[in-house]
């Protein structure tokens, strides 16, 4: 094969497409829910249009630091099998493309919200992309098993910073929202770990399946399942006091330590037998757990709206 | 015309692409002109004090 061949049915031109999964569109979705369940149960008023335009710059801004975050880990993605498929890796989108786009759309977001909104929902996204990019992304990322569980952090700012689009501040009602997206990061994540078998390993990427093993991953999913249990039902009874919150929390967290339970006691040889079902069953209820209790809350702050209940949001 | 060739997959991409872009910005000015009308419509008074003598601006006698 000479140097001037030329297969024309192979090409490397990005479609719209490709560079639209730069931005983790899947990711961008949790960020928009939460965000927006932020915005609608604070206690303050928003125009529709400043409400449409501050989530969409939130969603733009987690997206600019998710392109920002493939740029970053090109080499890792290449490696693990759940990431290959990315733009960068499948070489549809160069590493300095997706830096461009990431630096842009970050700058965009965090001043087109600030015009928006205010100056504290602005600051809140702009620290939200410096955590995600520089503390999780490039430190903790390849530095410790607890990088996570501390990373985590980054997706549980949404709530707050549609709060503060509300509100201008930062109350106990977003800390706690922020809380509940902490404490669930890291069940979620490591349950994917676990049927994710050898990627990170390969990747040399310290999760806590590589540098403790398998069997404390287990252990670790069932003590924050508990921990995250214990913090939501308990806030049942402070300021997410809605009826519906606990109720929808109470089940939630039966069902999610029932599952946290089952993979503790599973062995890898159990799971590697019927190719980690339980794993994955919990990961996606992880899923539907934090989708459910954030609409709960929001169910509780109409209800309230609507005169129906005594709950503590408004 | 039969004799143009039908457009390569790349170009059919590169085409999709600009219209996409184009979708975006049509969307951002759009967005950026709503929220112009609804700060200016919520913003109160838009006046400011430009070197010359406004009225409006001005607190009347014995007021607060």
């Amino acid at each position: 094969m000479s140097d001037t061949s030329f297969d024309s049915s192979q090409t490397t031109e990005a479609s719209f497409g490709d560079y639209f999964a730069l931005l983790k569109p899947r990711v961008m979705s949790l960020v928009v829910f939460t965000a927006l369940v932020g915005l609608l149960v604070a206690p303050g008023s928003v125009h529709p249009i400043e409400g449409f335009a501050a989530i969409l710059f939130i969603a733009l801004g987690g997206g600019a630091s998710g392109a920002l975050n493939m740029w970053y880990d090109a080499d890792i993605d290449r490696i693990m099998k759940r990431t290959q498929k990315r733009p960068i890796p499948a070489g549809k989108v160069t590493r300095d493309e997706a830096f461009a786009i990431g630096i842009a759309l970050s700058c965009l977001s965090v001043i087109m919200l600030g015009l928006a909104s205010n100056l504290v929902a602005a600051g809140l996204l702009a620290f939200t992309i410096f955590f995600y990019v520089v503390i999780y992304t490039m430190w903790l990322k390849r530095s410790t098993p607890q990088n996570i569980v501390i990373g985590g952090a980054a997706g549980a700012f949404p709530p707050m910073i549609g709060w503060a689009v509300s509100t201008g501040g930062i109350s106990i009602e977003s800390i706690m929202m922020f809380a509940i997206t902490f404490f669930w990061t890291p069940p979620h994540f490591w349950a994917l770990a676990l049927f994710m078998k050898s990627d990170y390993s390969d990747a040399k990427v310290p999760m806590l399946t590589v540098t403790h093993g398998r069997r404390n991953t287990r252990i670790q999913i069932f003590a924050y399942t508990v921990l995250l249990a214990a913090l939501s039902v308990g806030m049942s009874f402070t300021a997410l006091n809605g009826p519906v919150f606990l109720a929808t929390a109470v089940i939630l967290n039966l069902l999610f330590i029932k599952g946290a339970w089952t993979i503790l006691r599973r062995t890898e040889e159990q799971a590697e037998g019927d190719n980690y079902a339980a794993e994955r069953s919990f990961f996606k209820l992880s899923l539907l757990y934090l989708f459910l209790l954030f609409t709960a809350i929001l169910a509780d702050a109409v209800l309230v709206r609507m005169g129906i209940s005594l709950g503590g949001w408004v | 015309m039969s004799n143009f060739r039908p457009d390569h997959e790349l170009h059919q991409r590169r085409r999709g692409r600009n219209f996409g872009l184009l979708a975006v910005l049509i969307g951002f000015v759009a967005l950026v002109f709503l929220l112009t009308v609804v700060k200016v419509q919520n913003g109160g008074k838009v006046e400011a004090f430009d070197h010359t003598a406004r009225p409006s601006l001005t607190t009347p006698e014995g007021g607060q």
